[in-house]
């Protein structure tokens, strides 16, 4: 990037901060170098693809900030007091194995809330001040609540340990399908799998147990293959109302309807479907036309693992080739996992100026 | 300008990658000292021998510093991001056969396929408070293998030998790694996952990307590669 270009990167960054500022939020910043485990045991061993990590002879592993959001909720969750609004400005690092015209380093501003007393209000918050932020930029706003797919699952008869493998997997869309198939029939249980359980004492083959993983851990495993294999595959019905579900893509407001009248065979969604059109009121509200505002019930599965409900992204028309301009959404369960066990609602988004200004560049 | 041929400088590979030439008119070979690290090419002009570590070939490779590269096709895969965009195959010379996979404790008897060994993951990580840890020198091959079917709640720990053994040694609960008979495994008391056949690996003669090559290097491949094709 030319000093130029830089200039007009961070003076755009800056705008957009004080504007932020302006509305009441508090100012803050993040190391550049976090610990490693703390991102690891987060986002799994894949943030090792993302991430540039750097050793320390006292602190061991460190990486350069892939995001603010986790420093900045650590920092909440320590000192911080409800409710709260936070801005913050600065470098984000990130490695690119797929794509080598895509920057390594580039420049975010973001904005964060951790307010419960209203949650619709709060995500309205992040999403129109964004959408103020950005009113002459040629971008598409797209939503969407995982919120309402986790509702959904939580909501299947089925087995209790079938729910908690499909929400763990609740962002691998691959690999939450392929458990879907197998739990409702679609797909045969392994042969390797039969046939173990069909053995009078499956643990007779265990012999020297090896390394840290136990003999108990294994008889405890072959147990709950036992109670799966006992368990009535999950209805067709329920199947179909899932698949229905991640179809949605429409308007807000057809969203809506589609919703509802999937949730009149799925009563779980009825609340998260209420949260959603309550936050359609507090988008109104806040003077965002929501008739034209797109929602798709599957957006944010790929790309955005901590995020649990409303999620939204600004897309640069696609023949730019740029990354999303903006991006955000709610992370309660991530505060839940910082804060020791301790959560607080939180919903917050990035802009990334370079971005913008590349947008300005082509008109 | 040469052409320059990387070729892995010791061992059973070396002497493949000799023979596969030689077998095809090209005769390559250690010049002077049996010790000494500088080689020789008769039967086509312009090619120059380097041998290297086969570890090193695909960096230098990409770097440029080499045209032309005998090395594993796992150890191109794992060294090189977006391999196929750096590098070309130019010939699989099989030899060096070798699969990248994961192994697991016998004593598992209820771990045959990735889905278990994702669910068990889940489970260890519940049990112990930490991911479950599979050793591995082949980071990147595993991650994105692991990635692409839906594996979590794992870590990768580094192991560049005996990795067989990390398991007895409780420093890991399943490896990733090169077998090429499974005998080792097998002495180890560790067993293949059905579907976890990350990769199988062959010697692989590889060439860099053209861009910086002179006219002369492009006619000494043409020839190189007309001669080899006779075979």
């Amino acid at each position: 990037m030319t000093g130029d270009q830089s200039r007009a990167v961070w003076d755009r960054a800056r705008a957009f901060q004080t504007t932020i500022a302006d509305q009441g939020a508090m100012v803050t910043d993040a190391d550049y170098l976090l610990q490693a485990d703390t991102l690891l045991d987060l986002y799994g061993e894949d943030i090792r693809a993302r991430a540039f990590t750097t050793q320390d002879p006292l602190r061991g592993e460190q990486m350069l900030r892939p995001d603010f959001t986790v420093p900045v909720v650590q920092a909440h969750m320590a000192h911080g007091a409800e409710p709260a609004r936070y801005t913050y400005m600065g470098k984000v690092f990130r490695k690119q194995e797929e794509d080598e015209s895509r920057p390594t380093e580039y420049v975010q501003v973001g904005y964060e809330v951790f307010d419960g007393t209203d949650p619709a209000a709060a995500d309205a918050d992040v999403f129109a001040t964004i959408l103020g932020l950005l009113s002459d930029v040629d971008v598409t706003a797209v939503t969407g609540d995982i919120g309402i797919l986790r509702a959904a699952v939580m909501g299947l008869k089925t087995t209790e340990r079938r729910r908690a493998a499909l929400l763990r997997h609740l962002w691998r869309p691959r690999r939450f399908k392929s458990l879907l198939d197998r739990f409702s029939g679609v797909t045969d249980v392994p042969p390797s799998r039969t046939a173990l359980l069909a053995q009078d004492d499956p643990m007779a083959g265990v012999g020297d147990v090896l390394g840290l993983r136990s003999r108990a851990e294994i008889a405890a495993r072959i147990d709950v293959l036992r109670e799966d294999a006992a368990a009535e595959p999950l209805s067709m019905a329920e199947r179909e109302l899932v698949d229905a579900l991640l179809a949605v893509r429409e308007t807000s407001p057809n969203a809506l309807t589609a919703l509802r009248d999937i949730s009149v065979d799925l009563g779980s969604i009825s609340e998260a479907v209420d949260g959603f059109s309550a936050r359609l009121d507090a988008l109104s509200a806040r003077g965002v036309n929501v008739d034209t505002l797109a929602f798709e019930a599957a957006y944010g599965r790929m790309s955005m693992e901590y995020y649990d409900g409303f999620v939204f992204g600004f897309e640069a028309p696609a023949q730019f080739n740029l990354p999303p301009v903006a991006t955000g959404g709610r992370y309660d369960a991530l505060t839940t996992v910082l804060g020791n066990g301790v959560g607080v609602p939180a919903v917050g988004g990035v802009i990334r100026p370079a971005a913008v200004v590349a947008l300005e560049g082509e008109r | 300008m040469t052409l320059k041929l990387g070729v892995p400088s010791k061992g059973r590979l070396m002497q493949k990658t000799f023979d596969w030439f030689a077998n095809r008119g090209v005769t390559l070979r250690k010049s002077g000292h049996d010790r000494e690290y500088a080689g020789a090419v008769d039967g086509i002009d312009g090619v120059e021998l380097v041998l290297l570590s086969a570890g090193e070939i695909p960096r230098e490779l990409n770097a440029g510093r080499i045209q032309l590269g005998v090395t594993g096709s796992d150890l191109v895969r794992e060294k090189l991001s977006n391999w196929d965009r750096r590098v070309v195959e130019v010939s699989k010379m099989g030899f060096g056969g070798a699969d990248l996979i994961i192994a697991v404790p016998n004593a598992w008897v209820d771990v045959e396929t990735l889905d278990d060994l994702d669910a068990v993951a889940a489970a260890f990580r519940a049990n112990h408070g930490f991911r479950l840890r599979i050793a591995t020198k082949y980071h990147r091959l595993v991650r994105d293998f692991l990635r692409e079917n839906g594996v979590a709640d794992y870590q990768l720990v580094d192991s560049q030998g005996a990795t067989e053994g990390t398991i007895r040694n409780e420093t890991a609960e399943a490896v990733a790694d090169i077998t090429s008979t499974g005998e080792t495994l097998r002495a180890n008391g560790l067993k293949i996952l059905g579907d976890g056949m990350i990769h199988s690996s062959q010697a692989t003669l590889f060439r860099g990307r053209r861009g910086g090559w002179t006219q002369e290097q492009r006619n000494t491949f043409k020839s190189l590669v007309a001669i080899l094709d006779q075979a």
